[in-house]
């Protein structure tokens, strides 16, 4: 039984779920004095990586953390390419870019790829695409011809972007795992909303928005781009319509709360894999998870930084796993 | 000369045997590996995690046991081996129950007792209810080690 391979990994998971962070965790993050105290508050929970000051670092190493816990525990990774795949395009738009530049950019890839970031760098650079796998090079073209010949580094952007978001749709509906399915259709319908919400604020025209949208199941990309090119009020009245009805009033509030309901959705719909003992759902769950509480702890000890009031930081912390 | 009816009993011996014993081992694999994990990030679970893991096991010991009686009945273990092919058919069915039952009641508890050690890792002091969980499919196991061993004590008796 396929299910019975990640026993060995779903116990050690089960004992590492009692130390991801928690909501009194978090609060108690938020009303800490400054980023220090914060910090202070995190090594002991554990959380230390990196310099004595250098949230930056600690937060990579807690990345890196996970990761080398999944090497660990499963021997063929690809399983969770569908989580990797946005950095690879990541990593691909900033080597078109850096080529463009001429000038060496420093820290802006990302570690954590299918493709080693050498390897996008040496295809773009030497014009090689062959190097890149087989659904990377179009959209490597397509984005190199556009920011190198028209200069428009927002439509290299886009194009990349949307063969991101497909690539993480296709893989999750062929991982054959219901779980990374539910991944792939949400990361993919979130994407269209925001890009729909941007355009729509922006005055985008219908070329942008029908080359930017990508096809998902949960919704109709025809309904939303007409939406779309009427009114942000337009696209919340659609999202009444769909499976995401709880984002309209959200979008209503403001884009940051937007945002964060879709942040919290997916640690909603990934919640039922704490209760469930076989497969690879737990493990996935738990890269999540720990994603997103990196996330919510960058955005505390950003906002402290910048001396925002407790409030405003709690209102952008994500809801936890645990 | 052949005797068809120690055939059929030996048959049935074996797979009361067999069918369990490969359902525990299975079993207990599985829970062995869900402990290993747990004691991997915590070792002070060990002696629960163990518990859970030989819940499985039982299942191969009753099919030994109902392999046992029914060798010492037929006469394999010694004495008079002289069956009727109808009694030796009657013990073959009445192991049946023992060895269909342990092998998927065996990986069902392991199921179970996966799912317990989960909740041992997150909750050490529910030990107790944990331990319930995959238990309850031991029910099961003992009922078909009743009827089976019922079966061929009574076969025994039987003038046929």
């Amino acid at each position: 039984m396929a299910e019975n391979q990640y026993l060995y990994a779903v116990a050690r998971i089960r004992s590492r779920e009692l130390r991801l962070l928690t909501s009194p965790f978090m609060e108690q993050l938020a009303a800490a004095p400054d980023e220090a105290a914060c910090m202070r508050l995190l090594r002991e929970k554990g959380w230390d990586g990196g310099a004595p000051e250098d949230s930056d670092g600690m937060l990579a190493e807690e990345q890196k953390k996970t990761w080398g816990l999944m090497q660990e525990l499963v021997k063929d990774m690809s399983v969770f390419d569908v989580f990797l795949y946005v950095n690879d395009y990541h990593n691909l738009k900033a080597a078109i870019k850096e080529c463009k530049s001429k000038n060496p950019f420093t820290n802006i890839y990302l570690g954590q790829g299918t493709v080693p970031v050498e390897d996008i760098q040496k295809a773009i650079r030497e014009n090689d695409l062959s190097i890149l796998p087989e659904s990377m090079r179009e959209p490597a073209e397509e984005g190199m011809k556009a920011l190198l010949h028209t200069g428009d580094g927002q439509l290299c952007d886009m194009i990349i972007d949307r063969a991101a978001l497909e690539a993480v749709r296709k893989a999750g509906e062929s991982s054959g795992n219901e779980f990374l399915k539910l991944y792939g259709e949400l990361t993919v319908a979130a994407a269209d909303i925001k890009i729909a919400v941007r355009a729509s604020r922006t005055g985008k025209n219908r070329t942008f928005l029908e080359t930017a949208l990508v096809e998902c199941g949960t919704l109709n990309l025809k309904a939303l781009t007409e939406a779309a090119l009427e009114s942000e009020e337009a696209v919340a009245a659609y999202l009444e319509k769909t499976d995401y009805s709880d984002g309209a009033l959200e979008l209503r509030k403001s884009p940051s709360a937007f945002e964060r309901w879709c942040d919290n959705l997916l640690i909603r719909r990934i919640r039922p894999q704490l209760h469930n003992p076989f497969g690879i759902g737990p493990l996935a769950a738990y890269i999540l998870a720990r994603d997103s509480e990196i996330k919510s702890v960058r955005i505390i000890l950003a906002g402290k930084r910048n001396g925002l009031p407790a409030e405003a930081i709690r209102e952008r912390v994500r809801e936890t796993y645990v | 000369m052949l005797n068809i009816g120690v055939i059929l009993a030996l048959l049935g011996a074996v797979l009361a045997a067999l069918c369990a014993g490969i359902g525990s081992s299975i079993g207990v694999g599985m829970a062995g590996e869900a402990a290993a994990g747990v004691v991997t990030e915590d070792p002070a679970q060990f002696s629960k995690v163990l518990l859970l893991q030989l819940l499985p096991g039982t299942q191969g010991i009753y099919g030994l046991l109902i392999g046992f009686v029914t060798l010492t009945q037929i006469g394999i273990m010694g004495g008079s081996s002289d069956i009727s092919v109808i009694k030796g058919m009657l013990y073959l069915v009445a192991c049946l129950p023992m060895a269909f039952v342990g092998y998927k009641s065996a990986i069902r508890q392991a199921q179970a007792s996966v799912a317990s050690i989960g909740l041992v890792a997150k909750r050490p002091d529910q030990f107790g209810k944990a331990m319930i969980f995959p238990a309850m499919v031991e029910t099961y196991a003992i009922l078909a080690l009743l009827i089976s061993i019922l079966a061929i004590f009574g076969i025994g008796g039987l003038a046929i």
